[in-house]
């Protein structure tokens, strides 16, 4: 299998939509009907369209993996540490009420529900995830950019980075029983990054709700960052004077740092990040592509970190 | 109650006797049976591939698998001779050389897919990993060791090689069981659970012998 750069698709590789289409709805639908009669209940799916979603600029042309690709193999550790189990096990997440306070160094401090989280104007925003585990995934995501979040509440001077704090229900959360990471999992970003037009508030996928496996209600989404980076389920985000520590730092600090840029030139201690398995594309086996530095993302972010040595601060 | 332990000890001494008198046709048929077995494993992979049931990842799911069954086929290897001395079925040991080709046969096809399919035939990327990653480093090492145990699995390797020297050789693989159980333990990211399991296996496997050496030196 050689390697090639993401952008290389033969023509006689892509699939027309139509068909590609009508193969997912297929394979939807039979699954469905199998779990059906075997009396299984399926992966924890939200039901419920986002009206009035806007196309973005900013999403990619690659092709979006498939709806059951995306929801059923999710590092939720509050759920369990094996990908394929929140799909089943997140189910019982308790998404209503939900509200995220926003609080810290602000002008206006205060509470959204998830409604009105729901009432801003929502984007489809394809995007790449890439994983720090090697793998990567294209993903159609709903939601705004969280300047606009930001914007109501006004940061002060004072507000250099911005913490993300999620949710935490141990009684309905089996992972946290235990202490894998420091629970409630705790993301962070620099002022500047988190008001970035790329960083996201999603609330949804493929045009519905997210599914709880995926981080419902609200989460984080930070395209050219790794994937845990991309806070899930947030209840709680606050603008800081000082920098977080990130919950994977505590975790392993010599191996995750606080920016957590993708670069395929500073290799994970145990792993090297040169290459990624892209997944979903309908194949016997992934392709191995070769990553690029800031997923793909640098013409727009590489910019906030000019003269920074980003070995040093990976 | 008391009437249990009596039992046991009368079922147990049933089972040994019947266990230590079977012929040598009964032990070629459990033979031909875990050798089919022992495939299961591969064919349920080859299945899933095709299927496209190993979900959104087939080749983690491949690599992990085929490692799994490495490590377990390297502890059942070790459990021979325990499990002979515990119940007096010498036969076992005429399966033990097919469980320790089995363990190579998969840890060859976990190389071949880590090399492959996970690395993309990287020819750069492969030898820095193996130099770079301890946690490859060790199973690199481990695979390495166990090759020249499989090409000396032959009666005729045995006798060429003498009774002791080959032993000698074959003991490698406490080290091989045990940089195989760290390959995965420094492999996984933070739920050493897995791992751990197989730690105990291992402890239990390789305690047993320490204790019997003891006890005869003494």
């Amino acid at each position: 299998m050689p390697i090639k750069p993401s952008g290389d698709v033969r023509p006689s590789e892509i699939t027309p939509k139509e068909i590609y289409l009508r193969r997912r709805e297929f394979i939807r639908a039979a699954g469905a009907l199998a779990l059906t009669a075997a009396g299984v209940r399926g992966p924890a799916l939200a039901e419920g369209k986002i009206p009035g979603i806007r196309k973005s600029r900013y999403s990619t042309s690659e092709q979006p993996a498939s709806l059951k690709e995306i929801t059923t193999y999710n590092n939720y550790y509050e759920f369990d540490t094996d990908k394929y189990s929140p799909a089943q096990l997140a189910g019982r997440l308790k998404t209503r009420p939900w509200s995220v306070s926003v609080e810290g160094e602000v002008k206006r401090p205060r509470t959204f529900g998830i409604e009105e989280l729901l009432k801003f104007p929502q984007e489809e925003r394809i995007y790449r995830l890439r994983c720090v585990e090697g793998w990567s995934l294209v993903i159609p995501w709903v939601g705004f950019e969280f300047n606009q979040l930001a914007r109501q509440v006004e940061p002060t001077g004072k507000a250099k980075f911005v913490e993300f704090v999620t949710a935490l229900q141990p009684e309905n959360m089996p992972g946290v029983r235990l202490p894998v990471l420091e629970w409630p999992y705790l993301e962070g970003l620099r002022i500047d990054e988190a008001m970035h037009p790329l960083t996201l508030l999603a609330v949804g996928l493929y045009g519905e709700n997210l599914p709880a496996q995926n981080g419902a209600p609200v989460r984080l989404v930070v395209p050219w960052k790794y994937g845990f980076k991309s806070a899930k389920s947030l209840v709680r985000i606050r603008f800081v004077e000082k920098q977080p520590r990130i919950a994977w730092e505590k975790a392993a600090s010599h191996e995750y740092g606080f920016y957590s840029n993708v670069n395929p030139e500073v290799d994970h201690p145990r792993w090297s990040q040169v290459t990624e398995k892209r997944l979903g594309e309908d194949r016997f086996f992934p392709r191995v592509i070769r990553t690029q530095m800031f997923n793909g993302y640098g013409d727009q972010v590489a910019g906030m970190y000019a003269g920074m040595d980003l070995k040093k601060f990976f | 109650m008391a009437e249990v332990p009596a039992a046991a000890r009368g079922a147990r001494q049933a089972t040994q006797a019947a266990g230590a008198r079977l012929s040598s046709r009964s032990v070629g048929r459990i033979k031909a049976l875990l050798f089919v077995l022992a495939l299961a494993p591969l064919a349920r992979l080859v299945a899933g591939v095709l299927m496209r049931s190993l979900g959104t990842n087939p080749t983690e799911f491949v690599l992990r698998t085929l490692g799994d069954w490495t490590l377990i086929f390297l502890c059942i290897t070790l459990a021979v001779t325990p499990l002979r001395k515990l119940t007096g079925w010498n036969w076992l040991l005429r399966l033990r050389r097919m469980f320790g080709l089995y363990a190579f046969f998969y840890v060859v096809m976990h190389f071949t897919t880590y090399v492959v399919l996970d690395r993309g035939l990287d020819v750069v990327a492969i030898p820095r990993d193996i130099l770079k990653r301890p946690f490859i480093t060790v199973g690199f090492t481990c695979f390495v060791l166990m090759i020249p145990l499989a090409a000396t699995s032959t009666n005729a390797m045995v006798r060429r090689l003498g009774a002791e020297r080959w032993q000698a050789l074959h003991r490698f693989v406490y080290f091989i069981a045990i940089g195989g159980v760290v390959h995965f333990w420094w492999l996984v990211k933070r739920d050493i659970t897995q791992p751990a399991i197989y730690a105990l296996v291992l402890a239990a496997l390789l305690g047993y012998r320490l204790l019997a050496a003891a006890r005869a030196r003494s």
